[in-house]
């Protein structure tokens, strides 16, 4: 086979491993869309689910799942944020340096299992709380970390030296120039990987299956007490999110319409992390425009 | 002691400002400058506060579950060698109860490797095709898409895997559709952007001075892919590898919901089979905290972790051949 035959081979491979690629995608996400909006409507989003009855809805489920994501976010942002602070402007390269980051390593490894696990051990059983939203929130802070942390690490290691030099030779201490310099031209880029870690966090299961729980109790949105056990907002209530429900339907589930709930919970999770996705990119666009003042 | 003060410290800077005006520059200087060495410390304290908490979450995991994990071996007296290598898994029995994890292992590492062996050449190719094929247009297609891929849950693919691949198996290739070739499926889609992105830096980070050389050699494009650019890039595409099937070796509902979860070894590709996350994913619910059948459940989590580890060595000594 001359060389030119193989050539023009290669890339029809090539191209038709492209095209296997785009065709999943677009398989995958005309299969969700088209089998799931046919199931989402006001009541499937309004309406408390059922354990054996067809007709359930998500609404519980789908609090759960964006109330779980606040309060990870409210503890892994400023200890991620932190982390990243740390490793850009403090850690001195060396063997503490190196330890840090091979943790880190570890933690972005372990399996959302593994996590799960630990969540278990560590923030149901040892503290004795039980399945509850503190504790797979708490789970969840440890799967989402690294991310966090490798996120605000490189985007103030992008924020360009002059910008520093100038505050410190100004005599602005270090710490100030972090707080009053360096954070505020790193946002935009710190903002834009934690909406995307937050899509990550929003469709994950397997570490809430043993820290958060599979059921919901009976809940009460008019009660806004946070210390009340049919309050939605109480910490210490156990929370089945949307992809535990799409699990749990599936696997452990005795309602007749199994297909239904899970085709329009899927799609509805898959919507979500598109819109936070596209999110990510219009607010670090619009940022950038902003401070930045380019067209 | 520091952060309990801080509130405190705020309120009398705010009384601080009214009385500036009245105090001689000279103190306000000095007073300022201990102020300002006051934040830099409190700063300082926080961001490495920040620093140890990840640390010591880290080394809580490995202990918690390393101790965990050990108590059937040490405190139940299950033997190591058994669970390693018996391929006979009854807990449940009252007379005799077997704990031989073999199946499950064994599944772990098959659904692993396969769906490496199929999603490494698809997203190497993937990547050969952004960077090299079409390097505008294609980028501009295949990265989003790539994208896309990451931002579906897990559980999602898991469901497709339920609801179309499962019976599309069960009618057209045979068994019963749960099988070892359904996991490999719905892994090797899920680790398949991993790889590709990776693969994708990997060979565009590549100097142009190694494509020009070839092609200034006479080489076609496709000999210069492969006999120039892969070999130059190997060592990331291996770690592109290793970090996808990192990802595959943990995942546990997505294979849980496709795979059948059966306790027997499989022996063919269409068999059901089961793997270290599905089974703890099933029974650490409804297994009691403490119980002999738990406490294995944890050494399997123990398992999952020293694979980690291991994946984690065989990434860094991937990245020192680099170097080289």
């Amino acid at each position: 086979m001359n060389s030119k035959t193989a050539d023009r081979i290669a890339t029809g491979v090539f191209v038709a491993i492209a095209i296997i690629i785009i065709s999943i995608l677009v398989g995958l996400f005309s299969y969700i869309l088209v089998n799931g909006l046919k199931h989402i409507s006001w009541e499937f989003l309004t309406t408390p689910s059922s354990n054996i009855r067809a007709g359930g809805g998500i609404r519980d489920q789908l609090f759960n799942s964006f109330y779980i994501l606040l309060i990870t976010m409210i503890i892994a942002v400023p200890l991620g944020v932190g982390g990243g602070i740390y490793m850009a402007e403090y850690a001195k390269p060396g063997k503490v340096t190196d330890i840090i980051r091979s943790c880190i390593e570890v933690l972005a490894s372990l399996p959302s299992i593994v996590i799960g696990m630990f969540g278990l051990l560590m923030f149901v059983n040892v503290t004795g709380w039980g399945y509850t939203i503190l504790g797979g929130a708490l789970a969840l802070t440890v799967f989402n970390l690294p991310v966090i942390v490798r996120v605000s690490e490189d985007s103030i290691r992008a924020v360009p030296r002059d910008l520093k030099e100038a505050s410190l030779a100004l005599g602005i201490t270090h710490w100030h120039t972090i707080k009053t310099v360096i954070l505020p031209s790193a946002f935009p880029s710190i903002l834009t990987g934690v909406i995307l870690a937050a899509g990550r966090v929003f469709g994950e299961a397997a570490a809430l299956l043993f820290t958060a729980g599979l059921s919901t109790p009976r809940l009460d949105y008019t009660n806004w007490n946070p210390f009340s056990d049919q309050s939605p907002l109480n910490i210490f209530r156990p929370a089945e999110t949307l992809a535990v429900h799409i699990w749990s339907v599936n696997t452990q589930g005795l309602i007749p319409d199994v297909e239904e709930v899970s085709n329009g919970s899927a799609a509805v999770l898959v919507i979500s992390v598109l819109l936070f996705n596209l999110l990510a990119r219009w607010i670090g666009r619009l940022i950038h425009k902003k401070i930045t003042a380019t067209k | 002691m520091r952060l309990c003060i801080y509130p405190i410290m705020t309120y009398f800077r705010g009384v601080w400002c009214i009385m500036e005006k009245l105090i001689p520059a000279k103190d306000r200087l000095l007073k300022s400058k201990n102020n300002w060495m006051d934040g830099e410390l409190r700063g300082k304290v926080l961001v490495i506060l920040c620093a140890v908490i990840m640390i010591s979450a880290t080394i809580s995991i490995t202990i918690f579950i390393g101790t965990k994990g050990l108590q059937s071996f040490i405190k139940n007296g299950v033997s190591l060698f058994e669970f390693l290598t018996s391929t006979h898994w009854n807990p449940t029995d009252q007379a005799k109860p077997e704990y031989g994890a073999l199946p499950f292992i064994f599944g772990s590492f098959a659904v692993t490797f396969l769906s490496a062996l199929v999603a490494a050449p698809l997203g190497i190719g993937g990547a050969i095709f952004m960077t090299e094929i079409a390097p505008s247009w294609g980028r501009k297609i295949l990265q989003p898409v790539v994208e896309l891929l990451v931002g579906i849950p897990s559980v999602v693919y898991g469901f497709i895997g339920l609801t179309v691949l499962v019976p599309f198996i069960r009618e057209h290739v045979g068994g019963l559709g749960f099988s070892l070739l359904s996991g490999m499926i719905v892994l090797s889609i899920m680790i398949l952007p991993t790889i590709t992105t990776i693969a994708t830096d990997a060979i565009s980070s590549l100097p142009n001075s190694l494509r020009e050389g070839s092609y200034a050699l006479g080489a076609t494009r496709w000999q210069t892919i492969r006999k120039v650019l892969i070999p130059a890039a190997l060592p990331t595409l291996l770690t592109a590898i290793v970090l996808g099937m990192a990802r595959a070796f943990g995942e546990a509902l997505a294979v849980q919901m496709v795979i059948g979860n059966v306790r027997n070894l499989p022996s063919s590709i269409l068999d059901a089979s089961a793997t270290l996350t599905t089974i703890i994913t099933l029974n650490m619910g409804h297994t009691t905290y403490g119980s002999v059948e738990n406490n294995t459940l944890w050494s399997m989590g123990l398992i999952l972790l020293v694979m980690s580890f291991a994946f984690i060595l065989l990434i860094r000594y991937l990245s020192s051949r680099r170097k080289l």
